[in-house]
């Protein structure tokens, strides 16, 4: 039998623990955190199933993989909500909407009456606007929480310490899942800050994630239910510090009053920082060097790659197969 | 080509390295045009002391100069820390100055442009102002301490190319001796090349690339558009008449039939 232990429980661990235990590997999670937290980058993410929209910026992998992604996670926590992605943009903007239609794929115009029938309370905001069938959204945090109690139910163990990838290695097949934390050990690893508010605004309701296209300041929102929505993110070329900027606070929320002017009268439940791994291409790699497997630069697409890198990862122990994304491997 | 503050450069091309969809893809776009010069924002990443070192890195290995900018700097104080941080990074002296002045347009406060860059210039900066095409301004800016001038075609990002031909040939004539870039506005490789024939050193662009579909390709369509303006320039172009000018002899031809 196969033993596996995985170095962090942020999305791309659990993921991985999943794939690996579904094979029946034995399996081991450590975690310096312990249960899913702040700690972990996935704890602030969007949660946006949207591979068709990431291609706007994303290259090829990410749509094709990206469409593993809401199929997976309903299987493994039955907590995807399957309402498509609407984008939209101020009128001076519409050459951003037509840009962003012609760079990705399986989107329907919409007209404002249109966006009323799949919004109401975006009826009269947007004359135009595109709709994504096809994607879906997830809550991160319940869907992580869901993913450790299954792997905790067929027998995962869970640690609380740090570990270090090497000396684990040592005793048997070991995988580096730690994200950002790996970058002295990752080569080429870089960080990209990413900001987000959490806010309670039950005077607006929407059914799917909506994307406001902005030249400076793309905003998106996704609904958590309950009248609480996320509104993400920022992309900035910098590790994270402890704090969100008063730049970036002031550049999400008005974006979201952009959007609807309700949300000013929002309560700001969380103000979210920290540091998405992430390669040059923004592309997630695979390496192996012996005992030890890597796995990392998930960039803004913890959820939607995960499950992939995940498959990988698994066809890679089992198999042996190359992964797609494998740039380094030695015995 | 006039060099800049005694610095030569191998082609026409000022890149700017925001909004790419990847490093690797921005890196791509740098070695397909050849760009001499890459700009580099330091407002935005600054959230700590080396909190921004990753991405600078990668900018440094590109291999070409480098070009700090102060974007998103509204005020002089703000644009004279940014410079100072910029210098204390890339170690040069080299600075793109915007002090913007309108958040809807970004277009520069001129005002606050000449006292930053008369700050800056005295400390041993080398300043390109970013500035609109006014002559008065301009002077101002060269009394200021600045050798190079960098007026706008069009407001940052709109895409508008050269708005202002006619300003923009009469800074070219005024300041015969000044090297002179068109930042900012520039949509498509045309209106570069049009940059070039107007006798422009060179164009500093970021979203035409950027945020192209294929950024690397445009890219190299904006150095290509570059070559053809600059070797229009030299081939010494017609002058434009109001009569039709016949290229083939009509002498001898049955125009009555």
């Amino acid at each position: 039998m196969i033993a596996a232990t995985i170095i962090g429980g942020g999305v791309a661990g659990l993921c991985a623990a999943r794939a690996l235990r579904d094979r029946g590997a034995s399996v081991t999670v450590i975690d310096r955190g312990g249960d899913i937290g702040p700690h972990a980058c996935s704890w602030w993410a969007g949660g946006m199933l949207a591979p068709f929209c990431e291609g706007e910026s994303a290259e090829e992998p990410v749509v094709r993989l990206g469409q593993e992604a809401a199929t997976w996670w309903q299987d493994k926590t039955g907590l995807v909500t399957q309402n498509g992605s609407l984008v939209v943009s101020a009128a001076r903007d519409q050459g951003d909407l037509t840009r962003f239609a012609r760079l990705t794929r399986m989107s329907e115009s919409l007209n404002a009456d249109q966006i009323a029938d799949l919004e109401p309370d975006l009826e009269g905001r947007f004359k135009a606007g595109l709709f994504f069938p096809s994607e879906a959204h997830l809550a991160p945090r319940a869907a992580l929480q869901s993913l450790r109690a299954g792997l905790i139910e067929s027998g995962v163990e869970f640690e609380t310490r740090q570990a270090d990838p090497q000396t684990e290695a040592k005793a048997g097949l070991t995988i580096d899942c730690r994200g950002y934390s790996a970058k002295d050990t990752v080569e080429g690893l870089r960080g990209v800050k990413g900001e987000m508010l959490v806010l309670r605004c039950p005077d607006v309701t929407l059914h799917r994630p909506v994307r406001l296209l902005h030249p400076r300041i793309p905003l998106y929102i996704v609904p958590r239910g309950d009248g609480v929505f996320m509104l993400g993110a920022t992309m900035i070329e910098a590790s994270a510090g402890q704090n969100v900027s008063a730049r970036a606070l002031l550049e999400l929320l008005s974006a979201a009053y952009a959007l609807h002017p309700a949300f000013a009268e929002a309560e700001v439940l969380e103000i979210g920082v920290d540091t998405r791994p992430a390669f040059a291409d923004n592309l997630p790699r695979i390496r192996r060097t012996g005992n030890l497997i890597q796995a990392n630069g998930l960039f803004r697409h913890g959820f939607l790659l995960a499950p992939a890198l995940a498959r990988m990862i698994a066809a890679q122990v089992f198999d042996n197969q190359t992964p797609e994304v494998m740039d380094e491997i030695h015995a | 080509m006039r060099s800049f503050y005694g610095t030569d450069l191998p082609n026409p091309l000022m890149l700017g390295t925001a909004q790419y969809p990847s490093p690797a893809i921005l890196a791509d776009a740098f070695k397909r045009s050849g760009a001499g010069v890459a700009t580099v924002s330091l407002r935005r990443e600054s959230g700590g002391a080396r909190a921004g070192q990753d991405f600078w890195s990668l900018i440094k290995d590109l291999g070409v100069v480098v070009l700090p900018n102060t974007a998103g700097c509204h005020s002089v104080k703000e644009a004279v820390t940014t410079a100072h941080m910029a210098r204390e990074v890339f170690g040069t002296p080299w600075i793109k100055l915007e002090v913007i002045g309108e958040e809807d347009t970004l277009q520069p406060d001129v005002f606050g442009l000449v006292e930053a860059a008369r700050i800056l210039s005295d400390d041993g900066f080398q300043v390109f102002p970013y500035t609109t095409e006014d002559l008065v301004v301009a002077g101002k800016l060269l009394d200021a301490g600045c050798e190079v001038l960098m007026p706008w075609g069009a407001p940052i990002g709109s895409g508008k190319g050269l708005n202002n031909v006619f300003g923009l040939r009469a800074m070219r004539a005024h300041f015969p001796d000044i090297p002179l870039v068109i930042d900012a506005g520039l949509g498509l490789p045309s209106h570069a090349c049009q940059a070039m024939e107007l006798g422009y050193d060179a164009v500093l662009l970021n979203t035409a690339v950027a945020k192209a579909g294929d950024p690397a390709a445009m890219a190299e369509a904006f150095a290509r558009g570059l070559e053809a303006g600059l070797l229009a320039r030299s081939a010494d172009p017609m002058e434009p008449r109001d009569m039709a000018a016949p290229s083939t002899p009509v002498i001898g031809k049955a125009f009555l039939s």
